[in-house]
């Protein structure tokens, strides 16, 4: 699979997750959003810059639990709970926002 | 609602990493399985210490170099990690070779503490033994 | 001959073969997890260290980063070289035996 964006190719899985990570910019955090009827807030955007903080530290993308208690002590308990985070990523927080991050399908999903 | 089974896994590590994916399947079975929400530990036996020597750096081979994620098996809740002394001392290693990973303790303050438990031989057999599924990678 | 093995010494015998059938002044190349061969203090030291004594044994410096062995663990003696050199190696070298 894959999509266009101002004439460039970027390659995908077959369920949508960027192939190459190198390939990530903004702009594809957006169209991928945009292809889910999802505008993203600050708050969206919070989440994705941590998720990429993450994998750049640990090479794997969190589980979901993971991600969780992570936010949780970063943003504060405010933010780090399911609610908040299913509400800003309906389709699931971890494998949603790691879509739009540019990195693999979460390390625990399945 | 009955409370979910939780097992006690072991995932035992036998083999270097890179030169066969061994290594990299088995960190990631055992993230899945801690992601679960089971009892998860690890062993490294043999060339399985290789996995946890630090400084690992893959950037002239191409290779993807996985040796962060082993840092994020305390946010698993993977909190130990036992090292077979025997294995490390046959191979001309000590534990200062091995990375320093850690865990926070939920039932201390979040204290940070180490995950590596240096055991013997004899102490990896008892816990072995005490578990009730043991994979092998 | 260039004999080159990529097997770890503590988990198969491919190091002991090769080295049991070398000749003296035979290249031998330690590549993968083979490298391990090459660190000092372990239970096949002795074994590299004599086959050291009558031919050229050397490591693939790549594949030591990437297991994160410094240089100053390594035996006494053993070269280090980069890709260019095992390609040097192997057009210096007639025959090339690879020891899986």
């Amino acid at each position: 699979m894959s999509f266009e964006i101002n004439g460039k190719t970027y390659e995908t899985d077959e369920e949508g997750y960027l192939a190459d990570l190198a390939d990530w910019n903004p702009e594809i955090a957006g169209h991928m959003a945009k292809e889910d009827d999802c505008d993203l807030s600050e708050n969206h955007w919070e989440v994705i810059n941590f998720l990429r903080e993450y994998y750049d530290q640990y090479q794997i993308a969190p589980a979901v639990r993971v991600l969780t208690k992570a936010i949780g002590k970063k943003l504060g308990k405010d933010k780090g709970n399911s609610k908040y985070l299913y509400e800003l990523f309906p389709y699931g927080p971890a494998k949603q926002a790691c879509k739009y991050a540019g990195l693999p399908k979460p390390t625990g999903c399945v | 609602m009955s409370e979910p089974t939780v097992k006690r896994f072991m995932y035992i590590n036998r083999r270097a990493p890179y030169g066969t994916v061994y290594s990299v399947e088995g960190l990631e079975v055992a993230l899945i399985g801690a992601a679960f929400e089971q009892d998860v530990c690890m062993a490294f036996i043999d060339d399985g210490v290789y996995q946890l020597k630090k400084d690992q750096d893959t950037s002239a081979t191409g290779i993807k170099n996985f040796s962060p994620a082993y840092r994020a098996l305390g946010d698993y809740d993977v909190t130990r990690l036992y090292v077979e002394g025997e294995s490390l001392q046959a191979r001309g290693l000590t534990e200062d070779d091995l990375m320093a990973l850690t865990y926070e303790d939920e039932d201390d303050d979040w204290a940070e503490k180490p995950s590596i438990r240096l055991v013997s031989r004899e102490e990896l057999s008892g816990l072995i033994d005490q578990q009730d599924v043991i994979l092998h990678f | 001959m260039l004999h080159t093995i990529n097997k770890s010494p503590f988990e198969k015998n491919s190091l002991e073969s090769c080295l049991r059938l070398a000749k003296p002044g035979h290249d031998i190349l330690l590549i993968e997890d083979a490298v391990y061969a090459a660190t000092s203090g372990t239970i096949v030291s002795e074994l590299v260290e004599a086959a050291m004594e009558d031919k050229n044994v050397s490591v693939l410096g790549p594949d030591l980063a990437s297991r994160g062995i410094d240089e100053a663990r390594l035996l006494k003696g053993i070269g280090i070289v980069d890709y260019a050199g095992f390609v040097d190696l192997t057009v210096k070298n007639d025959k090339v035996q690879s020891w899986l």
